[in-house]
């Protein structure tokens, strides 16, 4: 009877636990956000895409001074 | 279009994506999670793919009416953009449904008929690079390209439609939709797909340029 009773309780434990996931509980980044690390990361996609962007225009100013020696 | 200032636009946007994209509240949603910010990296992809599509299919056109081989250029230099994104897309798209779906390829509607309407364009590559002389190649690649434009605009916007699809968006009619897009998402993912379509344009004329010294030199 005391195995039944404690089995029982531990479902309507698990069960509980299970709803408290339902809505309000999504998962989210908050505490890496909170901490500020974040923003290492968006430091470094910025940097890649800043080097990669100069990179492009390097390649623009180098076509544009073989158009110029084409004239 | 040699002017620089749209390409500075381009870097701005895109730069202001990535913090934005990162750091801005986003809905909280079960499944999705923190990965809903893909939204603002994988959808432009696809949107950039699209745009350099329809100016290859314009300059196909123009290329068909006129006869001008730089319009010619122009039309296979901006598809062989559009493939690259649309690559892109498809691959984000892979790890993002690993992710969310549970695999890679799921069969969905929407992921088999990009994957059809790349297969179509690279088609239009192996057609142009199969024939020698210039004005047949010209002509004949121009006319499939003016063909392969409207069936990929079927295949990504009306066949996923009519059936049910993991994509959000798709199976029903959009004019009924209340599921759009969360609003707090809109200030990050319209200027993203901007400075991508304008990324895109860049890389186009670089290599429309390229080409044509390289047609001046032969």
């Amino acid at each position: 009877m005391k195995k039944i009773l404690v089995t029982f309780c531990f479902l309507i434990l698990a069960s509980i636990a299970t709803f408290a996931q339902g809505s309000g509980g999504v998962e989210m980044a908050t505490e890496l956000r909170s901490s500020g690390k974040i923003y290492v990361v968006v430091a470094v996609l910025a940097t890649i895409f800043i080097g990669l962007a100069f990179y492009l225009f390097f390649i623009d100013n180098r076509l544009k001074k073989i158009e110029k020696l084409q004239k | 279009m040699n002017k620089s200032w749209w390409k500075i636009l381009a870097i701005v946007l895109v730069l202001f994506s990535i913090t934005g994209g990162l750091l801005f509240p986003v809905p909280a949603k079960p499944i999705l999670n923190e990965s809903i910010r893909n939204i603002h990296f994988h959808v432009p992809m696809w949107f950039a793919m699209i745009v350099m599509l329809l100016v290859s299919f314009i300059y196909s056109i123009k290329y068909l009416n006129k006869g001008d081989e730089n319009d010619d250029l122009m039309a296979v230099e901006s598809a062989n953009v559009g493939i690259i994104f649309g690559l892109l897309g498809l691959v984000t798209g892979m790890v993002w449904a690993k992710y969310t779906w549970g695999e890679p390829w799921s069969n969905d509607p929407k992921q088999n008929s990009s994957a059809i309407a790349l297969l179509i364009y690279m088609a239009y590559m192996v057609l142009r690079n199969s024939m020698e002389e210039e004005q047949k190649r010209g002509k004949i690649s121009s006319v499939y390209n003016v063909f392969a434009f409207p069936i990929m605009i079927v295949l990504l916007f009306v066949l996923p439609r009519m059936t049910d699809s993991l994509h959000p968006g798709n199976g029903g009619n959009p004019g009924f939709n209340t599921n759009d897009m969360a609003p707090e998402l809109r200030p990050v993912f319209y200027p993203a797909c901007l400075g991508w379509i304008l990324i895109a344009s860049w890389i186009t004329t670089l290599r429309y340029r390229i080409r044509k010294q390289e047609n001046l030199i032969s």
